[in-house]
């Protein structure tokens, strides 16, 4: 966990009036983060939750520059968006400034629709940061599973019945994707750590090359979960070991917060609409696979 | 002075000249020697642009909306199967208004596969609100690119265009094309001034979504905005006349004044056509030809008053009818026809696809009345002929 505060972050750059859900965890984590990004920033966002909430013509939720142009594209959007920059302050078309480059799209758009124009752009070598915003379904359409949905959660399209458990395979491995196109920074974050995120956000607008965070952002609609309780189970994800908080650093594994020892994944699940229908069964299968994963980090942080 | 160059190269030296600063493209047959070319021009210092390998051509023109809405004069290339990929964002690039130029070399669409040039992949992209328009020859390609510009980014219009090439049969062919010199396009086409951008120093939200109250409203001001780009094609066009002299018209015409019978097509295949009409000259048939150079927004008024005293129209067009009552152009030509109130004999002729031969016999065939008894097979229920089929 960071020991220090970051300063100079009274500024707002998303703004009250936008629709989001009552207890809505994701709008904190972008609000968050555009703190840390500052106002030199441009933002690209993908079709997804943020976009439906915050842009309804012709009103706006941003006070940065923000551009939407599709649902499978924000990391294409933002490779045009950081090349023409680029040229433009070569040829002294536009003063030369510091200008950071954001794209911002859901779970769906990151690791499903979007996976490829976010490889291609990673692969690249844009300087620009890369947020995943993980409510772990597509939300704004009603809950449906992604190929980050973890397993046993019920969605509308992966629902629990007599012969199925939910969705039936493994959350999809995102920040190891994204470090695995050789990327010089990578961060897991979550808003219930509001200063680990921040922190997270001003060392990827640092380096130079494209940057991957990748935030859970509690759904109380989607997680059938009372809407005060978002941040509790941001921290339970945390806490159980479900959503470790670590960095990538050329390739280096730390992680920035060691919850040991973990809670059960119990606490967790307990509450969660989504997980409702899970036999004992079902929730130590899971538990083996979490703490198999945590083993797996930790030896990658050397720390064991 | 003119130059042998082939007109894929000739395509590239033309976006150059424009100065283009960003390019997003991903490689397909027929186009790569355009991008290619452009690649080698920045790999080499000849053009200060960026040049961006993208994954693939949904990434493509999702860059270039990026570049365009950051103020980039912005240019790329595809064909066929690529434009099928880009095709939900060529919606969005001309909804949100940006002035990129694209070259199309078209070509058939799948299955069965063909790289080969026909006029499918524009067809199913002609509704996407971009200006469209087509070229006959090498010249015209060059012309068009750099008019393509000026059109563009006009504050009056500010929509995406097309440039059409048939692919092979006018992208990998050797013509002698002059060039203006850098000075003189710098002189026509000034820099791009974009009326918006994406920066810090003024944030603007750029592609809200629209409630259903809003929609409609906002569709009508952009098609009024592609409607009313004819003028701004036509005031281009005229001023590229008087600067280098090459005279270019939404609607081009061959041999209509002494003509009740007209060809209408688009691209390439004029030249044929226009080698047919020749030769029925000297046997003492009159056949003319119209060739629509800009397809979007459809020039129906130019059109009308070539066609009104017409006593034959015979639409050829590269592209199959998807078992509609005809080919795509001859919809928008009898529309406009009975619109019009022009009430004469239309037929539809539906040739070349997937690359296959026209020659200049063929349209001479069609003339006389025979061109669908030749070695073809009959299509039963149909309003249009499908030249060539073997049976």
């Amino acid at each position: 966990m960071c020991s220090v505060r970051p300063q100079g972050l009274s500024e707002e750059f998303a703004v009250s009036g936008h629709r989001a859900c009552q207890g809505c965890a994701e709008i904190l984590a972008v609000r968050l983060a555009l703190k840390g990004f500052g106002r030199d920033t441009i933002l690209v966002m993908a079709t997804g939750c943020m976009e439906i909430i915050s842009t309804p013509l012709p009103t706006t939720d941003w006070r940065l520059p923000w551009i939407h142009v599709a649902f499978e594209n924000a990391a294409a959007v933002a490779s045009g968006v950081e090349s023409a920059l680029k040229i433009l302050m070569e040829k002294n078309k536009i003063p030369k400034k510091d200008i950071h480059v954001v794209a911002i799209a859901g779970d769906g758009g990151t690791g499903d629709i979007g996976l490829q124009a976010l490889s291609g752009a990673l692969e690249r070598g844009h300087k620009f940061t890369y947020i995943c915003v993980d409510n772990e379904a597509y939300m704004n359409t009603g809950i449906q599973s992604s190929s980050l949905t973890p397993y046993g959660a019920a969605t509308t399209t992966t629902p629990a019945g007599k012969k199925s458990i939910g969705q039936s395979t493994w959350k999809k491995n995102m920040p190891k994707i994204a470090a695995a196109h050789n990327i010089p920074y990578v961060a897991t974050a979550c808003p219930s750590y509001p200063f680990d995120l921040i922190n997270k956000v001003k060392k990827a607008r640092m380096v130079n090359g494209p940057s991957y965070i990748h935030i859970l952002s509690v759904c109380p609609t989607g997680w059938r979960i009372p809407t005060d309780l978002a941040i509790r189970y941001g921290r339970l994800a945390v806490e159980t070991g479900v959503f470790p908080l670590y960095e990538i650093v050329n390739g280096k594994y730390s992680l920035t917060y060691n919850p040991e020892p973990l809670r059960h994944m119990v606490d967790y699940f307990n509450g969660q609409g989504r997980y409702r229908h899970l036999t004992v069964k079902t929730i130590s299968k899971i538990q083996e696979r979490v703490n198999l994963d945590w083993k797996r980090l930790k030896r990658l942080c050397e720390l064991k | 002075m003119k130059k042998g160059i082939e007109v894929s190269i000739a395509a590239s030296i033309a976006a150059q000249l424009a100065r283009v600063e960003v390019i997003a493209a991903y490689p397909i047959t027929p186009q790569t020697h355009i991008v290619e070319h452009l690649a080698e021009l920045v790999a080499n210092g000849e053009l200060d642009a960026v040049y961006i390998n993208v994954e693939s051509e949904h990434s493509a023109m999702s860059a270039c909306c990026g570049s365009s809405a950051a103020g980039a004069r912005t240019f790329t290339s595809t064909s066929s199967q690529g434009m099928e990929l880009m095709h939900e964002i060529l919606f969005i690039a001309s909804g949100m208004r940006f002035p990129i130029v694209m070259a199309a070399v078209n070509r058939a669409l799948s299955a069965p596969l063909s790289i080969w040039g026909d006029h499918s992949d524009i067809m199913a992209a002609r509704d996407t609100g971009w200006i469209m328009l087509f070229c006959e020859n090498g010249q015209e390609v060059v012309d068009s690119t750099i008019m393509a510009f000026k059109i563009a980014e006009d504050r009056r219009v500010l929509l995406p265009i097309m440039v059409n090439l048939d692919g092979f049969s006018l992208s990998h062919v050797i013509e002698p094309i002059e060039f203006p010199s850098q000075e003189e396009v710098d002189a026509f086409l000034p820099p791009y001034n974009p009326l918006y951008t994406l920066h810090p120093d003024k944030p603007l939200t750029m592609g809200a979504y629209a409630m259903p109250e809003l929609y409609t409203e906002a569709k009508y001001a952009q098609e009024m905005a592609l409607i009313n780009s004819k003028d701004v094609v036509t005031e281009v066009m005229n001023d590229f006349s008087k600067t280098f002299g090459r005279r270019y018209k939404p609607v081009e015409t061959y041999n209509t004044d002494n003509a009740d019978f007209v060809y209408i097509a688009l691209g390439s295949i004029g030249e044929n056509i226009k080698t047919a009409i020749h030769e029925m000259k000297e046997q003492g048939k009159e056949a003319g030809f119209v060739s629509l150079r800009l397809f979007r927004p459809f020039p129906g008024d130019e059109l009308l008053s070539v066609l009104k005293d017409k006593k034959r129209i015979a639409v050829v067009e590269r592209a199959m009818p998807g078992g509609a009552a005809n080919g795509p152009l001859f919809h928008e030509i009898a529309t406009l026809m009975y619109t019009g109130g022009i009430d004469v004999k239309i037929e539809n002729y539906i040739l070349g696809l997937g690359g296959r031969d026209v020659l200049p016999e063929t349209f001479i065939d069609i003339y006389n009345g025979v061109a669908h008894t030749k070695d073809t097979v009959p299509v039963k229920e149909k309003n249009y002929d499908v030249i060539g089929v073997r049976g």
